[in-house]
């Protein structure tokens, strides 16, 4: 067993996770006031507040969707049954043994099976329903030519804005129980650090290859040096440019 | 550095663009301006009626000013006989009871109850000379009365207990030298004073709108508009637009704030999206009776105290009675927040003959229709008047009392302060059965409101309707207002799944904090 330092979070991933984050804070700070749930910015502020980090947020998934797709980093979401149990035994039992993480995490293959399934699920269901929800409450009413036409394409506004909210309540304990897991890492901060930095300390098998992504760019471009056949990220290459 | 500057090229330039686009482009308001310069364009008559020969006689004879009228404007005399001001009832449509003529001639109401026996006084206020008791003939156009709407000198005054005639000495030939188109004072000659005084009955409309600021009506005030009745109430052939639904019942011939200002009157499209459901009234009128206080309680019950063998009057600090032998306790309130309902437009009255539901916790004198689902429907504000008033609880039917006289003993409540032998009065004339027992039942009216709007910067503020509790739409049912309603099961579950979740969290990190600690000193 080695460690090496690898580059596994790309600076636009590092800048959608943060922006991201901000994003769903403030649209739940901004979100339940509309609801009702306390006073802070004013009612009208709220709303407005509300509606602008929506299309933030609609903005920041699209580019990050062509980003997914372009970098083939999506593939980090398929689901796999492999060591699915494992890991939420870890989580149960292991963890408190100091029993070693059954999922290696590798650049490759960044996240463990738990996590796959928990992200996935807000890939493909909750933030595409929040995004339905949100728009169909902006726009189930609307001028149009000198009047206000309700197309009743939408129905009843107080189901979706039912919906929307209990979305906004599952976030809201995906983002306790995510930022309490974030410490469950090689150390407590490790994973916190590489979120920030993008650079995190991997174990690797003796004399295995460290896998890189198969670009030999980084993201933004910039060329990397590949030394023999085993190409490896160096950080000492950006730290000195 | 590159690649920060590659970064915020690509991805944050294009994120600042698309939000600046999505803001509004603010602009300027040019169909208030528009409006603004078409009303201050000042009324120009096209005739001056003092240089007509014919006008310049001395009048004795009401009848005769009415002829004189009618000899030029020949067509008048018919167009007032069909009018509301004249007929005080119209053919309306009534879901659940089909065609039905109804006005203040045929309905009571929770202020006076009724002109049944009264008419000698209350129909003072109405346009036309003479209608002291059925017999009225109401298809001579002489019995009309152009004065008291077209009298531009202000000085018209018309008789108290004279059944519609004029006061006797007034100078009858500067008044129809200087007629012409209503003013405020004509129009509110009479409906300033419905239910017996200055702002009794509406709560908007009364004489300080003679005189007021933009603060109090931003359309009538001085500063403001300067509006005339008219100007919104637009009139052909003596048909009025507008109606109040105390004695009104259909969609039709509605005076408008849309008229105006159209159905897309802000600047600020999330405002527009609330006229569907709405009315402008709602924000725009947040309280009246602004400046005189306007009955909102009226007791009947208690009527016929006397002190020392008389009758007397108890008055409130600001000088509006609340106790009055002949009229029973009475509220009087300032500034008053409205009450708001769903209404669609049509109404339904609560007729002399219909009857009376004891089980209610109150009977409707009239009956706003409209619900959310409603697509016609709109939220209105509306004074509720409550009232206590005479029934007959043999025959379950709303009673009239004879209130006036012009001698005692013949009946008359306000003289003789005799609950019998007034209620057997009204129901004799009116030709209904009564069981000779009466006893009081509570009653609403609901009188929408539609003047004294505030300058745009008084109205109502999001807070006011979007929040939890106590917000003016409290009791408005049927719609999901954002801020306001919550379905309880959800938020209790969500907020149960985000405690849930936090201690969960603090288990596990606890569990683990000390069996890392066990599991070190093990190792130690």
């Amino acid at each position: 067993m080695n460690k090496q330092k690898v580059y596994i979070y790309k600076l636009y991933e590092r800048f959608w996770h943060w922006t991201q984050a901000f994003l769903i804070f403030f649209l739940a700070l901004t979100g339940f006031e509309v609801h009702g749930s306390f006073t802070f910015f004013g009612f009208e502020n709220a709303v407005d507040l509300h509606n602008k980090a929506a299309w933030a947020f609609i903005i920041l998934t699209i580019f990050t969707i062509f980003w997914h797709f372009t970098t083939g980093e999506w593939r980090q979401y398929m689901p796999t049954t492999k060591n699915l149990k494992a890991q939420a035994e870890y989580y149960i039992f292991g963890i408190f043994r100091n029993a070693p993480h059954p999922t290696r995490k590798t650049l490759l293959s960044k996240l463990n099976p738990l996590q796959r399934l928990v992200y996935l699920s807000l890939k493909i269901l909750i933030f595409p329903v929040m995004i339905a929800t949100g728009l169909a409450y902006m726009y189930y009413r609307y001028p149009s030519g000198g009047e206000i036409v309700e197309p009743g394409i939408v129905g009843d506004l107080g189901l979706v804005a039912l919906i929307h909210t209990i979305g906004a309540y599952v976030l809201m304990a995906f983002v306790v129980i995510h930022v309490y897991l974030i410490t469950t890492g090689h150390t407590l901060t490790s994973n916190l650090k590489a979120m920030i930095t993008g650079w995190e300390e991997l174990e690797s098998e003796e004399g295995e290859k460290t896998p890189v992504s198969k670009t030999t760019k980084d993201p933004v471009g910039e060329k990397v040096d590949q030394p023999g056949d085993t190409p490896k990220i160096n950080p000492d290459n950006y730290k000195s440019k | 550095m590159k690649n920060t500057v590659t970064f915020i090229l690509s991805v944050v330039v294009p994120l600042v663009i698309i939000t600046v686009v999505l803001r509004d482009a603010s602009q300027d308001n040019k169909l208030l301006a528009e409006l603004k310069e078409e009303y201050s364009q000042p009324h120009v008559p096209s005739v001056d009626h003092s240089k007509h020969e014919v006008l310049q006689q001395d009048f004795d004879n009401p009848h005769e000013i009415t002829a004189t009228c009618i000899s030029c404007h020949t067509e008048r005399g018919e167009e007032l006989l069909n009018s509301f001001h004249f007929t005080w009832e119209r053919e309306d449509y009534i879901e659940g009871r089909g065609v039905t003529y109804l006005g203040k001639s045929n309905l009571l109401n929770n202020f006076c109850t009724g002109i049944f026996s009264n008419e000698s006084t209350c129909n003072r206020c109405h346009a036309g000379y003479g209608w002291e008791d059925q017999n009225f003939d109401f298809t001579n156009q002489y019995n009309v009365d152009c004065l008291v709407c077209h009298d531009n000198t202000g000085t018209y005054e018309k008789l108290r207990g004279g059944a519609g005639y004029p006061e006797p000495g007034q100078d009858f030939q500067a008044i129809v030298q200087n007629v012409g188109r209503p003013q405020k004072s004509n129009c509110g000659y009479c409906h300033f004073h419905g239910g017996g005084g200055n702002n009794v009955k509406h709560g908007d409309l009364e004489e300080a709108l003679l005189t007021a600021s933009r603060d109090v009506d931003v359309h009538m005030g001085l500063d403001g508009a300067n509006l005339e009745c008219v100007d919104c109430h637009i009139t052909e052939n003596h048909q009025m637009k507008g109606r109040y639904y105390g004695v009104s019942s259909a969609n039709t011939r509605r005076a408008t704030c849309e008229q105006c200002h159209t159905a897309t009157p802000h600047l600020d499209n999330m405002l527009n999206s609330h006229v569907s459901k709405i009315a402008c009234q709602t924000c725009h009128i947040p309280e009246y009776a602004k400046v005189n206080a306007t009955k909102m309680f009226w007791d009947w019950s208690t009527a016929g105290d006397l002190d020392e063998g008389k009758a007397f009057e108890l008055y409130d600090d600001e000088g509006n009675p609340i106790y009055q032998s002949i009229k029973g306790d009475a509220a009087w309130h300032t500034n008053v927040e409205p009450e708001y309902f769903w209404f669609n437009g049509t109404a339904d009255h609560f007729l002399i003959s219909d009857q009376v539901d004891t089980t209610a916790e109150f009977l409707r004198i009239n009956t706003l229709f409209g619900e959310a689902d409603d697509p016609d429907s709109r939220i209105i504000p509306s004074k509720v008047h409550r009232g206590r008033q005479p029934y007959d609880p043999v025959y379950l039917t709303i009673l009239q009392a004879k209130l006036w006289d012009r001698e005692e003993g013949r009946g008359a409540l306000w003289l003789d302060l005799d609950w019998e032998a007034a209620l057997t009065a009204g129901m004799e004339y009116l030709d209904r059965p009564y069981s000779g027992e009466w006893d009081f039942v509570d009653t609403e009216m609901y009188l929408p409101i539609n003047h004294m709007v505030s300058p745009a910067d008084q109205a109502l503020q999001c807070e006011d309707c979007h929040t939890r509790n106590d917000g003016r739409m409290q009791f408005v049912e049927g719609t999901y207002i954002p801020g306001k309603t919550t379905n309880a099961t959800i938020d209790v579950l969500g907020v149960l799944l985000i405690i849930f979740s936090f201690l969960g969290v603090i288990t596990h990190a606890t569990i683990r904090f000390i069996s890392h600690k066990k599991n070190n000193s093990q190792t130690a």
